[in-house]
């Protein structure tokens, strides 16, 4: 071996090769792999070599914490699965057996090689350069102590829906303080929105607005609407959050939100942020009767005074002077130890299909402005009219998967449109009478009571016809088509085009991720999929938490989920949170940089690399320090220090240098004949 | 000569993004060449360009630099390093008579592992038309142009 340094303790490895059922052994022979590790890898060390069935289950690890013991192993390398699944249950293993867990290393024969291999052969050659690799890395392990960071108790959640509403119950009601940001005046999200939830047909207000205001009234839960996230600093345990309180005009502790500067207000607007477009505003509005906090904002776009300097009315009539014009902006610095998003989702914009003529024929509606409509807090208290507001539609067409399932626009199926056309199908039919046509590309009603829901619409007679619509015109070919909207479509069942003429068109469109969900992914250091949605830790076991610690994900922001999967995945975010605040310290990774002072020439030239300021230059002594608080490990001074001065545990110099060595060892790659 | 020859490859990869990418590979079943041996580092900004050199000289025909996209790094910004440190390694290299075409700096986040798994099979092809690059075997004359330089010092 190249190397000059001397591993601390002679090696006396074991090496556990994993047949992970036939997902390793039915490619790679794992018995060739561990006989030649035994043979070949002696002198690095190796003293015995073992295959297994399953090296993670409780026989695998009993294995490994009796050979420690009776041979005397002072290093383990475990050929399996990839480390981020399974380092945890090995080092456990060595640990149990009186080992520092960190003498143990992982080869990843699975993800790395029998997964995407096709040459049998070829693969129980990587396999076993894999191993050596790992031998011969484990050789320059050293033992380690995991880093412990305290847990600050107070969590932030960013978002006001379902989820975060959700999640910041579950987490105040154990006594801890929350801070929940949202975006917008009021919290409640989409489901406020909506008039009744499927397949239940409960009142989503009513079911709403009670968790609402427990939120508005929990002495542990700091509610800061009409506010955005600007900065986060720091990591797990201790994030510096800094929030911009949007200015409301509003005196939040003087207002008692009896709503007279809303009557008073002379100035009507459409409202197109809550309302969708449908129904009014005045210029200082809450966005609903029911809006937590109850306390109004001021429109200063569309206000008199600001645009003519007159007016003051709202502020003439308010009883607490609550009304202030000067109010500015307020910065507010919250220091937190965990972070739940839940941003929720945007939806598609029907424009994008121009062939369905929304935005050109005022009768075709999306399916929020039609949640608006058939509310019965909404602008026409529930009735179902055309856009003349006096109409009622005697057809109805109701379009599904209108962006989503199309490579066109996004290729994903949004999971809820299905639901919730069936459920605009039975509230048509419950209070127009109307004749309902679905149009669909397949129906999928997987959750609890969903498929009875759709037996139920099919049994009240609504039409479904199997196709994706083509178009939606209002150019007539006969006289039954004159003054209709007329869908035009295959029936891929009948194998027909059909042509229906209609008075009410519904576009069921699909859920996508907030249009800044790339920059608040980047704002707190998680990821996102190729589609927009961010990304988990694990999609199936660990589906609320992501690749950055201590900030974890909740509801639509994830991807499309209905109410009851985003009330569950809020209340999973919270139960993560509050574990990791009874734990009140987390272990990390010991991966942290250090200097050798007698080595260091003080040449500054790593001082300026790191990101998160943990080099100072100490000029008495002329050396570089690295706070080993701030350091987050990430290698970038060890690899630029010229001298060498700088050691990266975990991942030193020595360990990666004999891994590359390792895997050179086989690289006598047979002749393929 | 290249009918034969299988070259070896080795991968440096970012504990957060790369390496994840490798693993959702696996986990989706996405095949590429056994060539590549990919190892784990927490950053792409720890690659220490002697490593690559390393794995040149000890048999290695190309090397994969992988980490995560610009302004997506899991530490901020270092694989803004990574960048600085592979062009200038490539030119290094180039200066010593090795074609800088075989160090490859791809950037790959955890999600794309279709995408990974198609630049490996991409890169393996690459140095495949290449040919050997038999570092320990060949006389350079790169390095005996130093070696000269150290006899007249």
């Amino acid at each position: 071996m190249a190397n000059s340094k001397t591993p601390s303790g002679k090696p006396r490895i074991g090496v556990y090769v994993c047949h992970c059922g036939t997902n390793i052994a039915g490619v790679v022979d794992v018995e060739d792999v561990a006989n030649w590790s035994a043979e070949e890898l002696k002198d690095i060390g190796v003293v015995l070599s073992r295959d297994n069935k399953f090296m993670c289950s409780s026989q695998g690890q009993e294995l490994i914490e009796s050979d420690i013991k009776e041979f005397g192993l002072n290093r383990v390398v475990v050929a399996a699965c990839s480390p981020h699944l399974h380092e945890k249950t090995f080092r456990g293993a060595c640990e149990r057996a009186g080992m520092n867990p960190f003498f143990c290393e992982m080869a990843s024969i699975r993800e790395q090689v029998s997964w995407v291999t096709k040459d049998k052969k070829k693969a129980t050659e990587k396999s076993k350069s894999m191993v050596a690799g790992a031998v011969n890395r484990v050789v320059y392990h050293e033992a380690l102590e995991p880093i412990k960071v305290p847990i600050n108790p107070t969590t932030l959640i960013v978002g006001g829906g379902i989820a975060g509403i959700q999640a910041a119950l579950e987490i105040a009601n154990t006594g801890h303080e929350v801070y929940l940001v949202e975006r917008e005046p009021s919290i409640g999200g989409h489901m406020a929105q909506f008039d009744k939830t499927f397949p239940t047909l409960d009142c989503s207000a009513c079911i709403l607005t009670p968790r609402m205001s427990e939120v508005g009234m929990h002495p542990n839960i700091n509610l800061l609407t009409w506010s955005e996230v600007e900065n986060v600093d720091g990591f797990v345990g201790n994030f510096d959050v800094t929030i911009r309180k949007k200015s409301r005009c509003v005196i939040e502790e003087d207002c008692t939100g009896c709503g007279i500067c809303v009557q008073k207000c002379p100035i009507t607007v459409i409202d197109d942020e809550f309302g969708v477009g449908i129904g009014t505003r005045k210029a200082i509005y809450t966005p609903f009767d029911q809006a937590i906090p109850n306390y109004p904002v001021l429109d200063k776009e569309n206000c008199t005074y600001f645009i003519k300097g007159t007016c003051r009315a709202c502020e003439k009539f308010c009883a607490t002077n609550a009304i202030d014009f000067e109010q500015q902006d307020e910065i507010i610095n919250v220091t937190v130890g965990n972070i739940i998003l839940a941003t929720g989702y945007d939806l598609f914009d029907a424009r994008k299909m121009p062939n369905y003529g929304y935005g050109r024929y005022p009768n075709v509606f999306t399916s929020m402005e039609f949640e608006r409509l058939c509310n019965a807090a909404g602008p026409t208290n529930g009735e179902i009219v055309l856009r003349d507001g006096v109409t009622a539609p005697k057809s109805v067409a109701i379009v599904h998967c209108v962006g989503s399932r199309d490579k066109n626009h996004n290729n994903y199926c949004s999971a809820i449109c299905c639901m919730q056309s069936l459920k605009f199908a039975h509230i048509v039919y419950e209070r127009t009478g109307a004749e309902i046509h679905n149009f669909y590309i397949d129906i999928r009603t997987t959750a609890k009571n969903y498929d009875e829901f759709y037996q139920r619409v099919l049994d009240e007679g609504t039409l479904f016809v199997r196709g994706k619509v083509a178009e939606i015109t209002d150019v007539p070919q006969n006289e039954a088509e004159e003054g209709k909207l007329i869908v035009q479509a295959e029936d891929t069942l009948a194998g027909l085009q059909r042509r229906i003429p209609v008075d009410m068109v519904i576009l069921s469109v699909g859920l996508e991720p907030k249009g800044d969900s790339d920059e608040v992914a980047h704002q707190f250091g998680i990821s996102c999929s190729s589609n927009g949605w961010f990304t988990e830790k694990h999609p199936k076991l660990d589906p609320v938490s992501t690749m950055t610690e201590g900030i974890f994900i909740a509801g639509c922001a994830t991807g499309p989920k209905d109410i009851p999967a985003s009330v569950s995945q809020g209340s999973a975010a919270a139960a993560r949170v509050i574990s990791y605040i009874e734990m009140g310290e987390l272990e990390l990774e010991p991966v942290r940089a250090s200097v050798i002072e007698e080595i260091c020439s003080g040449c500054k030239i790593c001082n300026d690399l790191c990101p998160y300021n943990a080099i100072i230059f100490i000029e008495d002594k002329q050396v570089t320090e690295i706070n080993e608080a701030l350091c987050q490990g990430c290698g970038t001074c060890v690899a630029a220090c010229p001298a060498g001065a700088i050691v990266g545990t975990g991942f030193s110099n020595e360990q990666i240098l004999a891994q590359i060595e390792g895997l050179m060892m086989d690289f006598s790659v047979p002749e393929v004949v | 000569m290249t009918n034969n020859f299988e070259p070896l490859i080795i991968g440096f990869t970012c504990n957060w993004c790369s390496y994840r990418a490798a693993d959702m590979a696996g986990t989706g079943r996405e095949k590429y060449p056994p060539n590549i041996r990919l190892i784990r580092m927490m950053c792409s900004g720890r690659l220490d360009p002697m490593f690559v050199m390393k794995a040149l000289s000890d048999g290695a025909d190309g090397v994969m630099i992988t980490g995560c996209h610009p302004g997506e790094c899991h530490y901020l910004e270092q694989n803004y390093k990574a960048l600085r440190r592979t062009i200038l390694l490539k030119r290094t290299l180039g200066q010593m008579g090795v074609d800088p075409e075989r160090v490859k700096l791809v950037w790959a986040s955890a999600a794309e592992g279709v995408y990974l798994a198609k630049e490996i099979g991409i890169f393996v092809e690459e140095i495949r038309e290449k040919g050997p690059l038999d570092w320990p075997s060949r006389k350079n004359p790169a390095i005996s142009i130093v070696e000269k330089e150290e006899v007249s010092v």
